[in-house]
């Protein structure tokens, strides 16, 4: 993995931005210290290390603009920090940029009941905005599985999901505004209480831009009411194919689950050795579908549910009774990664996106590429809407095995992409998947996005490196070649 | 001269934008034309018709989403999505009568384009919440694309959000990938009738704000005064006498009946004459309040359009009408507030924007006649910081504004 070459000039100035940093944050949140550094050496993708040149963690939305005008005026890279859960290197440090930490901003400033939103600070986490309005009976829908520890801010970088976006939509559904700084430290505010902006979708875009167009301080979600209740259905399948035809034949049948998940038998085998959820062991797949609403309604779907997997060929179903069995059911899989954890010294989660009449095809074609790099893989997947988790098992301490892991996933992805599919489904690019972006897009297809990028950040000083796997300058970009006078007009019908 | 090309395919679409590129000669890009007075007047020589770009390339009603070519229209896509019991969840509403054309010539370009949503908005979102991808042109005559066909897709920017309303300056649009959902088997809307006949009853904005924040999925909460209510076709509306609350809740049957009946006992609490609405009549009702049929009448009269937090809708409306007397309702829980005015000069928008403005929220003069939208800002003013991030982000795409020029802002 490349990463932009770090400019020495700036690395020479170090003492000195430590320095202006320090009049504009005070005491703590300044770190320039070599040792406390390497506490932010690298995300959620671990894999990949580099110390930031400085961190600053500042304490309002003032201190962000003047930090960024700062490093704005004096060519100094940034990289935006939200909790450091990312999943594929949005938050990997850069040696000559300054690290902007949000985790101090984590206040909930206003809560309406009336209009169903929450106005947040990004620091705050996912589960916080939830654990804030729940005695009332809402809840945040987004819920990604690092719920407990990440941050809304990041949420809003990343466009995270969650096992109940099928219903309820990814973050970019559910975010009504957001107060921003860019990289010049102009603060700006886009959408609010109200739905919809006049003028061009900047907050649509701005939604998992992976930390590339802006600095977000302050954050508006919907809230919704929770459902009156849940169930779920637990069901096992002699082969991976029914299990994907049984979730094709319920979406057929105009069912949209609040959750549908799938484990394939390597999974389910870690997870039950790991949780004792009390899942099948004979079977090859498994399926977890919950179904929300009003009880006549989750009573009503679940029987159409069971009824479609038992004539897809379900060997084992079982219906939740109660709560605590219905959170049984989802401990195992929401405890899928830890799992898998224990029975390989190292594993790399994936995160395509392909069609869901692909599902046993890829499945079985993964199987393929498993032998052929002669690793294991676990499958967990957020089979409603054809998100596979693919967990490649490998030990980094076996020479050349983390590379083999890597080339197997890279593979995985093309898989996906070459089936109608997408490299990734909510752990974004980063530094991770970035040199694949070749595999879905034409250099045409990434120039356009790139000159979204020059129109908010028109120096490449925010998170450069991400992304994109050629940082095109932006004066290139905007290049435009026109014979002038010299087209023919058209042969198009006229009238 | 003028002239309309019509092109049938991408390649004549590619061909049409470098020939303009070289002339310098801008292009008026339409689909079925049917909004063609949304927005400000067009300064272009040449017309770009997408309408012989059309047809369904790919539905899988299991897939959940539909790929067609960008001129298709509505209509079509209604069609094909019904017989599988499917729907567009963000309800586009058919705005042609609004503009005085026919009904059933928007394409879904033309929806996407203009962002459009009906009254689902408040609980499926808007064009821009379910276009999974697109392929384009854009104004520097290359073609491009973003997305793709799955729900879940986090690969680059997301730049299907910035062509949603970006009313065709961006780029020329000459395929789409949109979520399709299923279609409830019921549809159910609880009325409540309220005395009063002016602009609002504060127990009504109650009354909805206590529906959406429900656990009954609400489906769509609007509000109609008397005035209003009196043109709808629907028999019990229309002579209702007084203002009238909708809360419409679908499902699959026991569910639909089970929430409207909850949310009966609900509205009870603020009014004691309620009534329910079954499916044929519900979908009647919300297709005048989506197509704001009720304004398509009196074509003179400047039609706004503003959308606020839903508890200031009220207050925003009765402000206006302090200094300027005109016909309203409400959508969205009473955070979309439609206003038909009395046609002046300025189309009220000095009065209308400073209420909006001191509220917060945005006030779009849907609908007036050429002249004024040329003059008065049709989509709401940005600040200067934005209005710099917008002017960058047409100039990445559309550099020497071949591409509707002026349809949103000066030279945007």
């Amino acid at each position: 993995m490349d990463m932009p070459k770090p400019d020495e000039s700036v690395i020479a100035r170090r003492r000195e931005i430590v320095i202006a940093m320090r009049e504009i944050v005070s005491g703590e949140g300044v770190i320039d210290d070599l040792d406390a550094l390497k506490t932010y050496d690298c995300d959620g993708l671990m894999a990949y290390r580099q110390p930031p040149m400085i961190v600053v963690l500042p304490e309002n939305t003032e201190q962000v603009s003047r930090v960024l005008r700062y490093c704005s005026e004096h060519g100094v890279k940034i990289v935006p920090r939200g909790a450091g859960t990312g999943l594929s290197g949005g938050a990997l440090p850069l040696a000559d940029a300054v690290t902007i930490g949000l985790a101090r901003l984590n206040r909930i400033l206003d809560i309406d009941y009336e209009n169903r939103a929450v106005v947040a600070q990004p620091g705050v986490t996912n589960l916080a905005i939830t654990q804030a309005v729940e005695q009332e009976g809402f809840y945040y829908a987004p819920d990604p599985s690092s719920q407990i520890a990440c941050s809304i801010g990041g949420n809003v970088a990343e466009n995270s999901g969650g096992v109940h976006c099928l219903k309820y939509g990814l973050t970019t559904n559910n975010v009504l505004g957001v107060e921003m700084v860019l990289m010049n430290g102009e603060i700006v505010r886009l959408g609010g209480k109200h739905l919809d902006a006049g003028g061009y979708d900047l907050l649509g875009v701005l939604t998992g831009s992976e930390g590339l167009l802006g600095v977000f301080t302050e954050v508006t979600v919907r809230i919704l009411r929770k459902p009156e209740c849940a169930r779920a259905l637990l069901v096992g399948f002699p082969s991976v194919a029914a299990g994907g035809a049984c979730v094709a034949n319920v979406i057929g049948a105009g069912i949209i689950p609040g959750g549908m998940e799938m484990m394939d038998k390597p999974a389910i085998h870690a997870t039950e050795d790991f949780v004792h959820a009390g899942y099948p062991m004979d079977v090859e797949a498994l399926l977890i579908v919950e179904l929300d609403g009003p009880l006549v309604e989750v009573e009503h779907l679940i029987g159409r549910v069971e009824a479609i997997a038992r004539d897809t060929g379900a060997t084992y179903v079982r219906m939740s009774e109660s709560e605590e069995e219905r959170l049984a059911f989802w401990s195992g899989r929401k405890n899928a990664f830890p799992a898998i954890g224990r029975v390989s010294p190292d594993y790399i989660c994936m995160d395509g996106t392909i069609p869901r009449k692909e599902l046993a095809n890829v499945l079985a074609r993964m199987q393929d590429l498993a032998r052929q790099h002669n690793l294991g893989v676990a499958n967990v997947f957020h089979a409603g809407d054809g998100n596979l988790h693919p967990l490649i098992l490998f030990d980094a301490n076996e020479p050349g095995e983390l590379e083999r892991a890597e080339q197997f996933g890279a593979d995985i992805l093309r898989l996906c992409v070459e089936v109608g599919g997408v490299l990734t489904g909510e752990h974004g690019v980063g530094v991770e998947k970035r040199d694949l972006m070749g595999e879905m897009f034409t250099e045409d297809d990434m120039k356009q996005q790139q000159r979204v990028k020059c129109a908010f950040d028109p120096e490449h000083l925010l998170n450069p490196g991400k992304v994109y796997p050629t940082l095109h300058r932006c004066a290139e970009l905007g290049r435009l070649h026109v014979h002038h006078g010299q087209m023919p007009f058209p042969d198009i019908p006229r009238f | 001269m003028a002239e309309t090309l019509r092109p049938e395919t991408t390649a004549q679409i590619l061909d049409a934008v470098k020939w303009a590129m070289a002339e310098e000669t801008p292009l008026e890009v339409v689909g079925g034309a049917s909004k063609r007075g949304y927005g400000r007047p067009v300064e272009a020589a040449h017309t770009l018709d997408l309408s012989a770009c059309a047809g369904i390339t790919s539905y899988e009603p299991s897939e959940l989403y539909l790929s067609c070519r960008a001129g298709t229209t509505m209509a079509e896509i209604a069609t094909a999505i019904a017989d599988a019991d499917q729907m567009l969840a963000f309800e586009p509403p058919d705005l042609g009568p609004l503009f005085g054309g026919v009904a059933g010539s928007g394409t879904l370009a033309g929806a996407v384009a203009c962002n459009l949503s009906g009254p689902r908005r408040v609980m499926a979102g808007a064009a821009r919440d379910h276009v999974l991808g697109f392929n384009a042109v854009s104004g520097r005559g290359e073609e491009f694309k973003s997305g793709g066909t799955v729900v879940k897709n986090v690969t680059g920017f997301d730049l299907s959000k910035l062509m949603a309303g970006s009313f065709g300056t961006l780029a020329v649009m000459t395929d789409i990938t949109v979520k399709t959902l299923p279609r409830p088997e019921k549809v159910r809307t609880v009325l409540a009738r309220w005395p009063a006949d002016g602009v609002y009853d504060p127990a009504a904005m109650k009354a909805m704000a206590a529906a959406l924040g429900s656990a009954h999925e609400v489906t769509a909460a609007a509000y109609l005064p008397a005035n209003v209510a009196s043109h709808s076709a629907v028999d019990y509306i229309r002579a209702s006498g007084g203002a009238v609350t909708a809360i419409r809740v679908d499902g699959p049957g026991p569910s639909a009946e089970h929430r409207a009946s909850e949310l009966t006992t609900l509205m009870a609490r603020f009014c004691h004459e309620t009534e329910v609405l079954h499916s044929q009549n519900s979908q009647t009702f919300w297709r005048e309040v989506g197509d704001v049929q009720y304004f398509a009448s009196e074509q003179e009269r400047p039609i706004w359009c503003l959308s606020v937090a839903p508890s200031d809708g009220a207050a925003v409306a009765l402000d206006i009408h302090e200094s300027i007397y005109g016909e309203i309702f409400y959508d969205w829980g009473g955070g979309l507030v439609w206003l038909a005015l009395p046609p002046s000069d300025d189309a009220g928008a000095e009065i209308v924007r400073a209420v909006v403005d001191r509220f917060g929220g945005h006030a779009t003069l849907v609908r007036a006649a050429a002249d004024i939208r040329a003059c008065v800002p049709v989509f709401h003013p940005q600040p200067a910081a934005l209005a710099d991030v917008t002017r960058r982000v047409k100039e990445g795409f559309d550099p020497h504004a071949i591409l509707n020029p002026g349809r949103m802002l000066p030279a945007i």
